[in-house]
């Protein structure tokens, strides 16, 4: 009998997830990952994972309300029953981390303690220190070992993903295996599989530098893309209110920060060169506070990054006259301040040399996640009321109960199915979950979430769906080595510019700087029509190219110039698919904010940008109608007071 | 090779921006193949670190006697201390690549810094290095809690907050290998079927303590005790404690294998009154 195998591409939180959920159904799983698993990005997320728990529920919290939350959060972008079975599921997935022997911190009688996190005015935030990420991943690392050492998985580490490996030749389309290469021995060679589900994460390296692990290119994702499979929401990049600038990266300061109390604030006084202590507070300027006097300083993070660029850009109000604002944590005890955020406090002192228990950070906005992904469809579940409800009044009685299926049908095969058959999309690469912009501390809830929930789809399509009946065991071999050959091709074609003509301008590290560069400006805080078009002929510029570009290095073993040319020239696609959504997306809504469209426009733009490359290499956007059958829009204010809005932007592509 | 040490924190403020500094690089094209020293000149800023430096050789890999060298090769992922990927020695010492501040180690005009592979574990690349050992012994000492699955079945067991802040510590270790690389009992063994006998390191036996603290991950406690009650067990540290001095974050590496001593012997004492 053959043995149905599943590939899982990327070995973060949601890869794992997936392996775990997958062997545990029977089917054999290969795992592949440019790292060793253990080092995925997933580490680098800091603050908490969101559910409801027994207490917040008994303040007048609930499911529902995280569900609401979670797309009044994402400006009514987000299909909304995927968010509502993902919040139903959310206790249920703490639960089994926790079983997973994850460190959550505790309360003083020994119950899973909580944090306040932006977007919400209940504590629900569950954490392990501040490296929750770092711990969520090891403990699924640590289950994946366990099924590997029971052969039930196979680990291909330091290997890339070059592309997905379609057959067309039932009549329909369906992914039946990747080509990949060893990153040491440079061999090319392709992997059969009855399903690929990619988890991928984002694409912060197409901004250059950004709050992202130097792998998350997006590459994997765009070769998915340029193969045909459709990208959503593109335009939909977080830009994180608090990072620390560097040299090589853009380092993140957790939301917890400010959800353990933090406050952000500049001197009234712009310039003002005083040393923070000897400032009095009637002289600094809490504009979040001011402005926000419900939420304060735990704004979502779109909004918190528009008032920080505000007033530095705009107001010239940043602190010693440059762009960044204080987060000070100063008032609070330095042995609280340790137990909480000890991770990312140490961060900070170790890469800007300053205590922060003792000396305001100074922060400002930095590219961090992606909204936007693969494209993805699901099967609704039980839960469909006549109409849609208005907004769940916070701290209120929920209409209905979280029982299992009410948003999505539980092991549906297509559940965050691509529109390949066999091609799913989990995690940060899936574009499903967080609509215009992401709450903080529901990106591992997602990824958990897919891995666990729709793992079990995947077990199902393969059991009972195509490849039950035709295994790609049993395909032939052309439609496989048709893949390795143009991908062989491909990288001998890269080495061999290392002999020919070319200067700086065609070397992929300056490709990729002006990449970066030309993002950053165009593509973040503030976008416009003008910008944009600018920007979209850069890239039809760097496309050029890349298309050109001189490698430095002929090694035919471990050769990473050769990884990151190619990657540099995939990522442009990716920058292409943001630059047109950001484009014809004539609205403001969440992350994404236009100077010249700037209010929210539900009649023409309450759908999803859908990318899809054509053969050429182009990049055509249609908008799709999104699920909102479950929650009328509002107005998404988070209470800001009247009067204290300051003027928006007024030029776009100042830079972060 | 003459290198400078660590400056003192006051050093980092007096460093001058836009000042230039040599990195001395140890490379080599693959297993098997002569290693050779190479030195480049790079410009750096407040607050560049030896990853923006090797970014910038990447771009031009240029070595200061004119030579058209290769970009260098080297492992990195988070570059903010959290994954362990881009672990090397740093003027003799091993540590993150990524946390290493060019102010800190070279604050003057001129100041080289040496960079070279770890060397108890088999070059890949240039500064790039196969741990894969390091990741069989988590294995070897079961570092996992065995659940029984993935279904429904309520919250784990409750905990002391005192007791998690001691497995979060030992939890923090981001399988880097500084502790195996400073380890005089820890030493290079390419051939993987002699990983088994050789010693297994302070980070698994504190991965072992971590999973034996737990009360579901104390089910395999035996399993755990008998590997390291076997050979390369905690029996062969020699104490030199050169583990707990260079792990970057901090964890307690000796106390493990102080407590994990302990539990071997409780553990063989009563395998001996049983049989």
């Amino acid at each position: 009998m053959t043995q149905q195998r599943v590939i899982v591409v990327g070995g973060g939180l949601a890869g794992l997830a997936a392996t775990v959920r997958i062997a545990e159904a029977g089917l054999a799983v290969d795992v592949f990952s440019l790292v060793p698993v253990k080092r995925s990005h997933s580490v680098c997320a800091q603050g908490g994972i969101n559910a409801c728990n027994e207490v917040s529920r008994q303040q007048g919290y609930s499911e529902y309300e995280h569900f609401d939350e979670t797309i009044y959060g994402g400006d009514f972008l987000a299909d909304q029953h995927p968010v509502l079975e993902m919040a139903n599921w959310a206790p249920k997935i703490i639960d089994l981390l926790d079983r997973m022997g994850v460190p959550f911190n505790r309360t003083g009688e020994g119950y899973r303690d909580l944090r306040l996190f932006g977007g919400s005015l209940f504590k629900r935030t569950h954490f392990a220190g501040a490296t929750t990420g770092q711990q969520l991943l090891y403990a699924l690392d640590e289950q994946t070992r366990r099924y590997e050492s029971e052969g039930k998985v196979s680990k291909h580490e330091y290997w890339e993903f070059l592309g997905p490996v379609f057959d067309d030749s039932s009549g329909q389309r369906r992914c039946v295996g990747i080509v990949a290469q060893d990153l040491r021995t440079m061999q090319v060679r392709a992997f059969r599989a009855d399903a690929v589900v990619m988890a991928t994460g984002g694409c912060g390296l197409v901004y250059g530098k950004s709050t992202n692990s130097i792998i998350c290119t997006g590459a994997a994702a765009a070769r998915c893309y340029q193969a045909g499979v459709w990208y959503g929401n593109a335009e939909m990049i977080q830009v994180h209110p608090t990072a620390i600038p560097g040299a090589d990266k853009l380092r993140l300061m957790s939301e917890s920060a400010r959800g353990e109390g933090g406050r952000v604030w500049v001197p009234r006084k712009a310039g003002d060169a005083r040393d923070p202590a000897q400032i009095p507070d009637a002289e600094r300027y809490y504009f979040l506070e001011e402005r926000y006097p419900k939420y304060g300083n735990i704004v979502p993070r779109d909004i918190a990054t528009r008032e920080i660029f505000d007033i530095c850009v705009n107001e010239g109000l940043g602190v010693r006259g440059e762009n960044q604002v204080y987060l000070d944590l100063t008032h609070r005890e330095p042995e609280y301040l340790a137990r909480k955020l000890g991770g990312i406090l140490d961060i900070y002192e170790k890469f800007v040399g300053e205590d922060p228990k003792r000396t305001p950070m100074r922060i400002f906005p930095a590219v961090h996640y992606s909204m936007g992904g693969l494209w993805t469809q699901f099967t609704k579940g039980r839960y469909n009321p006549s109409e849609p409800r208005t907004k769940h009044k916070s701290g209120s009685t929920p209409p209905l109960g979280a029982e299992v299926g009410q948003g999505m049908a539980y092991g549906e095969p297509n559940n965050m199915q691509t529109n390949v058959k066999g091609l799913y999309a989990f995690g940060e690469v899936n574009y499903a979950y967080h609509g215009a912009n992401r709450l903080g501390a529901n990106a591992l809830l997602s990824c958990l979430f897919d891995g666990l929930f729709c793992g079990l789809s995947v077990a199902n399509y393969v059991k009972d769906c195509e490849p039950s009946k035709a295994p790609a065991e049993g395909l032939k071999a052309a439609v496989f080595d048709a893949v390795v050959d143009a991908e062989t091709a491909k990288s001998k074609a890269l080495l061999a510019t290392v002999q020919g003509p070319g200067d700086a301008s065609l070397n992929p590290y300056v490709i990729h700087k002006e990449l970066g560069t030309e993002m950053t400006a165009a593509c973040t805080v503030v976008k416009s029509e003008a910008r944009l078009k600018q920007c979209i002929t850069k890239l039809a510029e760097l496309r050029d190219r890349v298309s050109r570009a001189k490698l430095d290095d002929a090694a035919l073993w471990t050769n990473q110039t050769l990884s990151y040319t190619r990657a540099v020239k995939d990522m442009l696609s990716i920058a292409d698919a943001i630059a047109l959504g950001s484009l014809l997306r004539k609205e403001s809504r969440g992350a994404h904010y236009r100077t010249d469209y700037k209010d929210r426009d539900d009649v023409n733009f309450m759908k999803a940008s859908v990318a899809r490359c054509g053969s050429r290499g182009e990049t055509e956007v249609t908008f799709e109608p999104i699920d909102d059958a479950l929650i009328r829009p509002t107005a998404r204010t988070y209470g800001k007071v009247e009067g204290s809005e300051s003027k928006k932007p007024a030029v776009a592509g100042a830079g972060v | 090779m003459s290198t400078i040490q660590k400056a003192p924190a006051s050093a980092r403020r007096s460093a001058k921006p836009g000042r230039f500094v040599f990195l001395t690089i140890k490379r080599c094209d693959g297993p098997g193949k002569a290693s050779r020293w190479e030195t480049f000149k790079v410009t750096v800023e407040r607050g560049s670190n030896v990853i923006s430096c090797l970014q910038q050789i990447a771009a031009n890999p240029t070595t200061i006697d004119g030579t058209r060298s290769t970009p260098v090769v080297w492992d990195s992922g988070c570059l903010e201390e959290v994954c362990g990927a881009c672990t090397m020695v740093i003027n003799g010492k091993v540590r993150q690549s990524c946390s290493c501040l060019i102010d800190d180690y070279a604050p003057n005009e001129g100041d080289t810094m040496t960079l070279e592979p770890m060397s108890k574990f088999p070059v890949i690349r240039d500064l790039w290095v196969d741990r894969a050992r390091l990741f069989h012994n988590l294995e070897r000492v079961k570092a996992w809690v065995p659940i029984d699955g993935t279904y429904a079945q309520g919250a784990g067991p409750r905990e002391q907050p005192q007791a998690q802040e001691t497995r979060y510590k030992l939890s923090e270790c981001m399988s880097c290998g500084c502790c195996l690389e400073a380890c005089p009992q820890f030493n290079l063994e390419p051939d993987a079927g002699a990983w088994d006998s050789a010693f297994i390191g302070a980070h698994a036996i504190s991965q072992a303590r971590l999973f034996n603290s737990h009360e579901t991950g104390a089910q395999l406690k035996a399993d755990r005790l008998d590997v390291l009650m076997g050979p390369g067990g905690v029996g062969d540290c020699g104490n030199a404690q050169n583990c707990v001095k260079v792990c970057p974050k901090g964890i307690p590496l000796t106390e493990s294998i102080a407590a994990m001593g302990r539990a071997v012997t409780i553990h063989g004492l009563a395998r001996f009154f049983r049989s």
